[in-house]
């Protein structure tokens, strides 16, 4: 029964900052004894943060924090029965390694014999026997890193906290340790919150992930339930290498995105806007014909265990990954499974779709100029008079290479007769009344779907243009 | 050739500048000369008068414990100040840190006299109680105690004071046994510093010493302009004295930082 209570509860934490920024908002988590569990984000998700609170270094502004059915909220960290291992391992230089790790029992009044033979233990643990003597500048990082461990762990804390402990670590030494923590926790017991953004990471170690973005929670669950079911755009972009394709149910079981119509196996209902998730390894290429969708691979890069092969179709770009190469040029067809595809219902029908450089450096989308300039785009920028584009170092930036996102909330689109003056044409092949306005998807000339509100009525089928200002538009460097 | 000869030449005449005055005094302070320009011949009585006159035996050890005290309290108050101001929010800490200039940059005079008004004009403190002397002293010093702490702060990780509170250590007993010897080498140097500074003072020690106590400075400055020659001579002594003990000093200092960086280097 022991395994089945929760050892620590975070209820409605919010965490605000004097200057009004909000790190970590009305997060909720109930972690259970012994599990092993990842906060995973990008930097600035409010991870760290959230770990910190429960380490007593920071007090929420808001909520509770709950150890063994007891608030802690404001309990000072040194009377927490919680350690934690320092991104930076934090070791005290002025002291050998016996004493960074005795220093914890030391605060307990630990009786010496007991203290020496608790260290001796748990630098076995770590693999570090006969190092009690040594200073901490005499050891590489990964040793370090053990002592940061073992400091922690030699006062069995109820529950371990491990910010990032990894990251200063080369991959090779990375992968040992992530296997040896897991080890570790199995054979200590103890609750381990983990906070890292390396996906890969959060997926071999943890029983349990928690997805964080912008300081909330996006998604909890196990490894293969964040992989293989993605809750949202955000989390399918970031665990793994995704195909993200905006798209809409076009019948029972079958979808259309990526400017084909895919059977799949989420039951969604007809004409609902969708964000359907192909990961790279389920993209199966044909011959031309066979798959779906047929399109023209326009790079391929080896990566060792396998070839990623990048296929244009129309305006359409999906990824591929394959243990066969292809040439560039090559004309593929493109097969997925449906049990490979992944349908979310679109919560943001904002339109994003990728916008072309042309040869004097300018962003063109449709034969069509856009008023914008690049240097504005790409952080740091700045262009030479002959057009070149510089980095922030002042090297130059391969044009060739930039990809550039464009997204477009649907409301910022206006339909018109005057198909000639919009900057992409369509029919609209789907419509909704949404209460006191239309949203309506136009399927353009270049296979994409746009999700457009307007408060007219249109009619199925009609050939429409599409006017989007530069100003409502917005870009980003996809790398 | 002739560039490097004219190298050792600079480098010469700038040594013979810093160096040659003290040089001179040291000359004849192992002379039984009474003035500087002819020398008779050599003799310890400098030294002998230095060491067996009360009065100036009384007054050079009376500046050493005033040095060390206010030395002492300074550390004590510097440390500190750059700890909070180190842990303060970045507004607070940068105010502090801005007013901790002021005292540094302001004329020892303006110090000295602002402190004897305040104290003995104001709050009526008598110069007797040595109090005014010792405030002085302590206002002269501490802020250089503060400069000479902060960098030793800011190269220090420090997350390590939280690691120390994650391990069960009071929030003192964290500063104590994990941030205090982290700067410790800062609060030697800032002490050295207080004391240097409290010996070499004498604007401040005027306005605030009791009349009858003097500082080395002080007491220069009143017998150069008297008559006592065999005092005046053995100020030539207590000048050599105290130039050696600096040059010592200065070697010791220099050898310790050596033998840490071989340390440091051989890692």
């Amino acid at each position: 029964m022991e395994h089945m209570t929760n050892i620590i509860e975070l209820k409605h934490i919010t965490k605000t900052y004097e200057d009004g920024f909000s790190a970590v908002s009305d997060f909720n988590l109930e972690v259970k004894k012994g599990e092993f569990i990842t906060f995973l984000g990008p930097s600035g998700c409010g991870k760290t943060t959230t770990l910190r609170m429960i380490a007593g270094f920071d007090i929420p502004t808001e909520g509770e924090i709950l150890l063994n059915g007891k608030p802690i909220t404001e309990l000072p960290p040194n009377e927490r029965p919680i350690n934690t291992v320092f991104q930076r391992y934090a070791l005290f230089p002025h002291m050998n390694i016996y004493e960074n790790i005795a220093f914890g029992l030391r605060q307990k009044k630990t009786p010496e014999n007991v203290i020496m033979k608790k260290v001796r233990k748990v630098l076995e643990l770590v693999d570090l026997e006969g190092f009690e003597k040594r200073s901490i500048d005499t050891l590489s990082g990964g040793q370090q890193q053990r002592v940061a461990i073992a400091r922690a762990v030699v006062n069995e804390p109820q529950i371990l906290l491990l910010d990032e402990p990894l990251g200063a670590l080369d991959l090779k030494m990375r992968k040992e340790m992530q296997l040896e923590l897991k080890e570790m926790h199995r054979e200590l017991g103890i609750t381990f919150i983990y906070v890292t953004h390396d996906q890969e990471e959060a997926l071999t170690m943890s029983d349990k992930i928690v997805v964080m973005a912008e300081g909330k929670m996006q998604q909890i669950g196990t490894p293969e339930d964040i992989y293989n079911e993605p809750i949202n755009a955000f989390v399918a972009d970031f665990i793994g290498d995704s195909n993200i394709f905006n798209g809409i149910m076009t019948g029972k079981l079958k979808a259309r995105f990526c400017g084909g119509e895919f059977a799949c196996v989420d039951d969604v209902e007809e004409g609902t806007h969708i964000t359907a998730v192909v990961r790279p390894e389920d993209v199966i290429l044909t011959a031309p014909g066979q798959g779906q969708i047929r399109g023209i691979v326009s790079s391929v890069i080896f990566k060792g265990m396998h070839y990623e092969i990048t296929v244009e179709s129309g305006k359409n770009e999906i990824v591929a990954q394959s243990v066969h190469s292809a040439k560039v040029g090559d004309r593929v067809g493109v097969h997925v499974d449906p049990d490979n595809i992944h349908i979310m219902i679109a919560e943001d029908h904002t339109n994003i779709f990728p916008a072309e450089i042309n040869k004097n450096n300018e962003l063109e989308y449709n034969g069509t100029v856009l008023d914008v300039a690049l240097t504005s785009i790409v952080k740091g920028s700045r262009q030479t008079e002959d057009g070149t584009l510089l980095d922030v170092n002042g090297s130059e930036i391969d044009t060739r290479k930039l990809r550039i996102k464009i997204s477009i909330k649907p409301q910022d689109i206006e339909l018109t007769d005057e198909q000639e003056e919009g900057l992409v044409q369509g029919y609209i092949s789907n419509l909704i009344y949404k209460g006191d306005h239309y949203s309506y998807v136009i399927h353009t000339d270049l296979e994409q779907d746009f999700v457009v509100d307007d408060e007219y009525l249109w009619n199925m089928e009609d050939q429409v243009g599409l006017l989007m200002p530069v100003e409502k538009m917005i870009f980003s460097v996809k790398k | 050739m002739m560039k490097k000869a004219w190298k050792s030449i600079v480098i010469i005449l700038v040594l013979l500048f810093l160096y040659l005055p003290i040089l001179v005094l040291a000359v004849y302070s192992f002379t039984d000369a009474t003035n500087i320009g002819a020398i008779r011949g050599f003799s310890l009585h400098n030294y002998v008068t230095l060491f067996t006159t009360p009065e100036l035996v009384r007054m050079i050890l009376g500046t050493v414990v005033l040095a060390l005290a206010a030395a002492l309290l300074a550390t004590i108050l510097g440390t500190l100040g750059a700890i909070g101001a180190f842990y303060s929010k970045k507004g607070m800490s940068s105010a502090i840190t801005t007013m901790n200039q002021v005292p540094v940059v302001n004329a020892d005079v303006v110090t000295g006299f602002s402190i004897c008004i305040l104290l003995v004009v104001v709050f009526g403190i008598g110069k007797d109680t040595f109090i005014p002397l010792i405030v002085g002293h302590v206002t002269l010093c501490a802020p250089f105690v503060f400069l000479s702490v902060i960098p030793k702060l800011k190269q220090m990780d420090s997350s390590i004071y939280e690691a120390a509170l994650d391990l069960g250590a009071t929030p003192l007993t964290a500063l104590v046994k994990i941030v205090i010897p982290q700067i410790f080498p800062g609060i030697v140097s800032g002490f050295a510093l207080a004391v240097t500074l409290s010996l070499d003072d004498y604007f401040v020690a005027t306005y605030t010493k009791p009349a009858t106590f003097d500082t080395i400075s002080t007491y220069v400055v009143n017998a150069t302009k008297g008559a006592q020659t065999t005092i005046k001579t053995a100020l030539w002594a207590l000048s050599t004295v105290i130039f050696l003990l600096v040059v010592l000093f200065t070697i010791v200092m220099n050898l310790r930082a050596k033998r840490a960086g071989r340390e440091r280097g051989q890692v």
